[in-house]
C-alpha cells in the first residue's frame, strides 16, 4: 500500500472501557486531499484528529505520518511541526497577550530567529486579511477574529497538513464565510471535522462519516464518491 | 470573586502605547524599578514634613502626567477607608499625651499622629505607583518582570491569569445565567450553598479541562517548557532622563528626612 501523508491503521481508542470511541478505525489522507469528517457529537471526530498529532495514543493499531510509524512522544514532536491543528475553541489556542506573540509562538519554538518570526507574523496576518493586528490583545478579539488569528498561528508554522476541528462552529455567517474563503485558498491537504454545509460544499473534496467507531464513505451528492477509497476494513 | 473577574476586562485594548503622553517612551522595566524604589523610600520615611512632600510629589506627578483618570483616582478610596478605620482605632490604644477623654475612652496624641503618618504613606505610595505604572498593560508588566529576572513561573502565572480571567468570567457568567433562567435565587439556605458549591466546583473542573487543552494546543505548536519572547526592547535616552529625575526626587526626599 502506498503511504499517504497520514495513515491510521485499525486504531482503537476508548475514554471509558465500556464505550469505545474508535474501533479498528482506518483512515488515509493523501496529498492534495481535503477530507470532510462528519459524525454526531461525541462520535470521535476530535479523537481522530488528536490521534494524528499524538495528543492521544491509540489503545491498539498504528499511526503512520509522512510514512513514518509514530509511537512515542518524541516521534510526534516532529509530526506536530508539520501538521497544524486548529482547535475548536480558539481561546484554548490563543494564550499569549498579543496577536504577534501568539502567531510567533510556533515559529520561535521551531528555532526561528526573532527577526524571521516577525516577518512570518506579518506575512501570515496579511495572508489572512488581518493587517495591523500585531499589537491587538488576543482576549479582546471577536469570535471570528480569534478563529482567524488561531488559524494564522497554525499557518505560521508552515504545516504540510491541516487538521481543523469545527473551524466555523460558533461563528456568525459573515465570519464563517470568511473562514471558508480562507480555507479554500490554502494549498495544504486537510482534514476538516464539521457540520457546516458551507465547508462541505467547496473546500472539501472527500467526505467521510464517523459512525460506530469507524469511518465510512459518505456521498456528497456530486459524484465525489468515485474518488473515495474504502476506509473501513471488515 | 465576581468583582475580581469582572475587572479583568478593563485592561486596555492594545499594547501599542497611547500617543502624546510623557511616560510613553519610558521602558516598563525602568518604570517598575522606579515604582519599587519610590515605595521603598517612602516606607522608610517617618517625618511628617517629608511624607507630605512625598505625597505632594505624587499628586504633582499625577497632575503633570495626566496619568490618573477618574477611574484610577477611585482606587484610592479603599485604602483611605482603611486609613479612616485606623484613625478611629489607633488613638484609642493609649499613649502619654491624652488629647481628649470622654468617660473611659481616652484619645491619645501618639495614636493620632501614627494614623495620620500611615495615611500619608499609604496615599503617597499608591498614588506614586499608579502614576509610574499608569497606562501599562498587564502584559507589558509581565514581560518587564520577566526580563528583570523574576522567576518565569511567576511571570507566566501573571500572564496566564490576565489572559484567562476573561474566559473564566464568561464561563462563570454562562453558568450563573443558566442558574437564573431556571429560577435560582440566592438565599440563606442549604440549597443556595450547595448550588454555589456546584458552581465553583464546575468552574474549577472546567478550568482544569481548559488548562489541559491549552497545554495540548501549545504542544501542537512545538512548545516544550521554554518560552521565546518576541520583544527585547533596548533602553533609550528617555529611560536615562527618567531615571535621573526619579533619583533626584528620591535623593531630595532622603535629604529632607535625615538632614
Amino acid at each position: 500500500m502506498k503511504d499517504g501523508l497520514v495513515v491510521l491503521d485499525e486504531v482503537s481508542y476508548s475514554y471509558n472501557p465500556d464505550r469505545p470511541v474508535l474501533r479498528r478505525c482506518c483512515f488515509q489522507l493523501d496529498a492534495d486531499e481535503r477530507v470532510g469528517l462528519l459524525g454526531t457529537n461525541g462520535s470521535g471526530k476530535t479523537t481522530v484528529l488528536k490521534m494524528i498529532v499524538g495528543l492521544l495514543k491509540p489503545d491498539s493499531g498504528r499511526v503512520r505520518i509522512f510514512g513514518k510509524l509514530c509511537r512515542t512522544e518524541r516521534d510526534f514532536r516532529e509530526v506536530r511541526r508539520r501538521v497544524g491543528f486548529l482547535f475548536q475553541d480558539s481561546d484554548d489556542q490563543l494564550f499569549c497577550p498579543t496577536v504577534a506573540e501568539d502567531v510567533a509562538f510556533g515559529p520561535l519554538n521551531m528555532g526561528k530567529s526573532r527577526e524571521e518570526a516577525r516577518q512570518i507574523v506579518s506575512r501570515t496576518l496579511s495572508l489572512l486579511g488581518l493587517p495591523r493586528f500585531e499589537d491587538r490583545i488576543t482576549y479582546k478579539l471577536s469570535g471570528g477574529e480569534k478563529r482567524l488569528v488561531a488559524l494564522a498561528a497554525v499557518l505560521a508554522m508552515q504545516p504540510e497538513v491541516l487538521l481543523l476541528d469545527e473551524p466555523t462552529a460558533g461563528l456568525d455567517d459573515a465570519a464563517a464565510q470568511r473562514v471558508v474563503d480562507v480555507l479554500e485558498e490554502l494549498p495544504q491537504a486537510m482534514v476538516i471535522a464539521t457540520h457546516d454545509p458551507r465547508l462541505l460544499d467547496s473546500p472539501v473534496n472527500r467526505l467521510l462519516r464517523l459512525s460506530g467507531g469507524r469511518l465510512v464513505a459518505e456521498s456528497d451528492g456530486d459524484g465525489a464518491i468515485g474518488h473515495l477509497q474504502l476506509q473501513t476494513k471488515p | 470573586m465576581s468583582n475580581v473577574i469582572e475587572n479583568a476586562g478593563s485592561y486596555g485594548a492594545s499594547l501599542a502605547p497611547t500617543n502624546g503622553w510623557c511616560l510613553n517612551g519610558v521602558d516598563p522595566r525602568t518604570r517598575l524599578i522606579a515604582a519599587f524604589c519610590f515605595s521603598m523610600v517612602v516606607t522608610a520615611l517617618s517625618s511628617p514634613t517629608t511624607l507630605v512632600a512625598a505625597l505632594g510629589i505624587a499628586v504633582v506627578g499625577a497632575g503633570w502626567t495626566g496619568a490618573l483618570t477618574e477611574q484610577r483616582w477611585k482606587r484610592l478610596i479603599p485604602i483611605n477607608l482603611l486609613v479612616l478605620l485606623l484613625l478611629g482605632l489607633l488613638p484609642l490604644g493609649g499613649g502619654a499625651t491624652p488629647v481628649l477623654s470622654i468617660g473611659p475612652i481616652t484619645v491619645a496624641r501618639e495614636g493620632l499622629v501614627q494614623a495620620v503618618l500611615i495615611g500619608l504613606k499609604a496615599n503617597a505610595i499608591v498614588l506614586g505607583v499608579l502614576v509610574l505604572l499608569a497606562r501599562l498593560e498587564m502584559a507589558s508588566i509581565g514581560h518587564a518582570l520577566g526580563t528583570l529576572g523574576v522567576p518565569a513561573k511567576l511571570t507566566h502565572l501573571l500572564l496566564f491569569t490576565v489572559r484567562y480571567l476573561g474566559v473564566l468570567q464568561r464561563e462563570y457568567g454562562r453558568l450563573r445565567a443558566a442558574m437564573k433562567v431556571r429560577g435560582f435565587r440566592p438565599g440563606v439556605d442549604w440549597h443556595t450553598y450547595r448550588s454555589f458549591g456546584y458552581l465553583v466546583g464546575m468552574l474549577l473542573l472546567r478550568s482544569v479541562d481548559r488548562a489541559d487543552r491549552i497545554v495540548m494546543a501549545m504542544k501542537c505548536r512545538g512548545f516544550y517548557d521554554r518560552f521565546h519572547p518576541l520583544d527585547r526592547a533596548a533602553l533609550t535616552a528617555r529611560d536615562a532622563w527618567f531615571t535621573a529625575i526619579v533619583l533626584l526626587v528620591l535623593a531630595g526626599l532622603t535629604v529632607l528626612e535625615w538632614a
